[in-house]
């Protein structure tokens, strides 16, 4: 049986292609302005590559916040399901999953079988969100995974005091005016976005073993900045970005769909 | 060109003649924004300048201060006394000392719209406030929104650079249109953003997006004025003031009327001196600080 997960999320859609259980292709794309487009050309794409056509496949699932724009869908999961259904097939032990993504960030708590018994968003505000992070990265005129390194690298611990991603542009330009290093700017904001993340997730409620997913993942300085504040290890999977696509293309197995 | 700048501005009252005062104030309010000194010659208005705050507070102090010192033959040493306010009131070196912007503004409001004002809504640069004043001028309470840019004149300038827009024509602009549009559903203005550029993609008409996001602004101060409890008369103070792209969509979410921007006392409307809604809280400032004078709180420092 051949099924395909894709999460359109607010920066980067995931498309993820199962045959028997088995990952044959996946491939990511920026959504764009133009979402259907991108949703339709990456589709190609990771057919292709993992060598089939439209017809053979069997189910595909969509889930993400902009889910809908996948015309050829066969069903929908929301993305809190998603990233539970996700998570829990790979790590059976997960019971905290946080997501942190572009446009938002969420923390579900998972029971042994993978259901969602509690789940806290934050999609209102930039501030927790890969967003944030970006937009200081552009005011420091580096790159995100210049920034994500060079976290690691400060030696004091800088508040921030702006929450929003737009006054915090200016403060990041203050505090280079009053020549911070950048390592200790850049930590000061990993440490701003974990402080959010970390108040979303004791909404929840802290529960061993904690899963950190979505892109935001990816950058080492936010995994460190997010470990300290909620006192607790994390564990990164391997490409936590397509957790929720992978959480798609499970739930095409079990047909508890939209 | 950069869409967000809005014009500076100074100007001298060519009715008064400064060496016939008693007591000469000042009142500079250094905002993230904007920055504005007032002077008054015994609490009557008489010059001003308005200009943007670089990235430095003291330097934008005297700059404001060299603006409203421009057009007179006034020097900064003619000054008996000044007094700093807004956020960066810490560092205005030629003040004295410092009163908040919250009793500023109220006091200022006061002077320029008259003792009826009982709520201020002062919509700054990078904050918004809710002030509920007396007769006096006296806040009796006020929120504040100081967390998020999401209704705050940042958010209209990045908006701006974004459209494309100069700043000054998105509210006539926000009118010429067939249809009044929903507003923009998201509020933080970073996210704002993309769903911007999304209604622009879809081919929504530029002047629609825009009262989109006007209304979307104005619902997000509504929310600060329902929950201080709005009172007429209500007037408005700060840069989007003068947008009237939000204040029109204010008053209809609010069902309420805000007071005309024209001076109380009917010897400033009728000569026609400049109404700033910017320069209220250097106004409140300055008549702080003239009154101090006048009760003998503090000494007069001209030199």
């Amino acid at each position: 049986m051949i099924i395909v997960g894709i999460d359109v999320g607010g920066q980067n859609v995931h498309i993820v292609l199962k045959k028997d259980g088995l990952i044959l292709g996946k491939g990511t794309t920026p959504t764009g302005i133009k979402k259907a487009e991108a949703i339709e050309a990456l589709y190609d794409q990771v057919l292709r590559q993992a060598g089939f056509s439209r017809r053979d496949v069997d189910r595909v699932v969509a889930t993400g916040s902009a889910a809908k724009r996948v015309s050829f869908a066969d069903g929908f999961i929301s993305d809190v399901a998603a990233d539970a259904r996700g998570v829990s097939k790979l790590f059976p032990n997960a019971r905290t999953i946080i997501d942190v993504g572009a446009e938002e960030g969420r923390a579900i708590k998972v029971a042994p079988d993978g259901k969602v018994i509690d789940f806290a968003i934050n999609d209102k505000c930039a501030a927790g969100t890969g967003t944030f992070v970006e937009a200081m990265a552009r005011a420091l005129e580096i790159s995100v995974e210049e920034m994500a390194k060079m976290a690691l690298d400060s030696t004091k611990s800088i508040p921030m005091n702006a929450q929003c991603a737009v006054f915090g542009e200016s403060e990041v330009v203050s505090l280079i005016h009053q020549n911070i290093a950048k390592p200790d700017i850049s930590r000061a904001v990993m440490d701003a976005v974990a402080g959010r993340v970390g108040s979303i997730v004791r909404m929840v409620g802290l529960e061993s073993d904690v899963m950190l997913i979505g892109g935001v993942a990816k950058n080492i300085g936010f995994v460190h900045s997010l470990q300290n504040n909620i006192e607790m290890d994390i564990i990164v999977p391997d490409d936590p970005d397509y957790m929720g696509a992978i959480g798609a293309a499970e739930a095409a197995l079990s047909g508890n769909l939209e | 060109m950069e869409f967000w700048r809005w014009p500076e501005a100074s100007w001298v009252n060519p009715d008064i003649n400064w060496k016939k005062g008693k007591f000469i104030t000042a009142g500079v309010d250094v905002g993230s924004v904007s920055t504005q000194a007032v002077i008054m010659v015994d609490g009557e208005f008489y010059a001003f300048g308005n200009t943007r705050t670089g990235s430095d507070s003291p330097n934008s102090a005297k700059k404001g201060m060299d603006y409203a010192l421009g057009k007179t033959d006034l020097k900064l040493d003619d000054i008996d006394y000044c007094i700093g306010t807004g956020y960066g009131r810490v560092n205005v070196p030629m003040a004295q000392q410092t009163i908040t912007e919250i009793s500023c503004h109220a006091r200022g409001a006061n002077f320029m719209y008259g003792p009826e004002v009982k709520t201020v809504m002062d919509m700054g640069g990078q904050d918004c406030k809710a002030i509920n004043v007396d007769n006096q001028g006296k806040v009796l309470n006020f929120l504040m929104n100081d967390k998020c840019a999401a209704g705050t004149g940042r958010g209209m300038e990045v908006f701006a650079n974004l459209i494309h827009v100069p700043i000054w024509e998105i509210g006539p602009r926000s009118f010429q249109i067939s249809r009044e549009p929903p507003s923009i559903s998201t509020t933080c203005v970073v996210f704002a953003k993309s769903e911007v550029m999304g209604l622009l993609e879809q081919g929504i008409p530029e002047n629609e997006v825009i009262a989109a996001y006007c209304s979307a602004m104005a619902h997000r101060i509504a929310e600060l004025l329902k929950r201080i409890g709005i009172k007429e008369k209500f007037a408005i103070t700060g840069g989007i003031a003068k947008n009237e792209g939000i204040v029109k969509r204010l008053e209809k979410e609010l069902g309420i009327k805000t007071a005309e921007q024209v001076w109380c006392n009917p010897k400033y409307s009728k000569k026609n001196y400049p109404f700033d809604t910017q320069l209220a809280g250097a106004i409140g400032a300055a008549l702080f600080g003239h009154e101090l004078l006048k009760m003998g709180k503090v000494r007069s420092i001209r030199g």
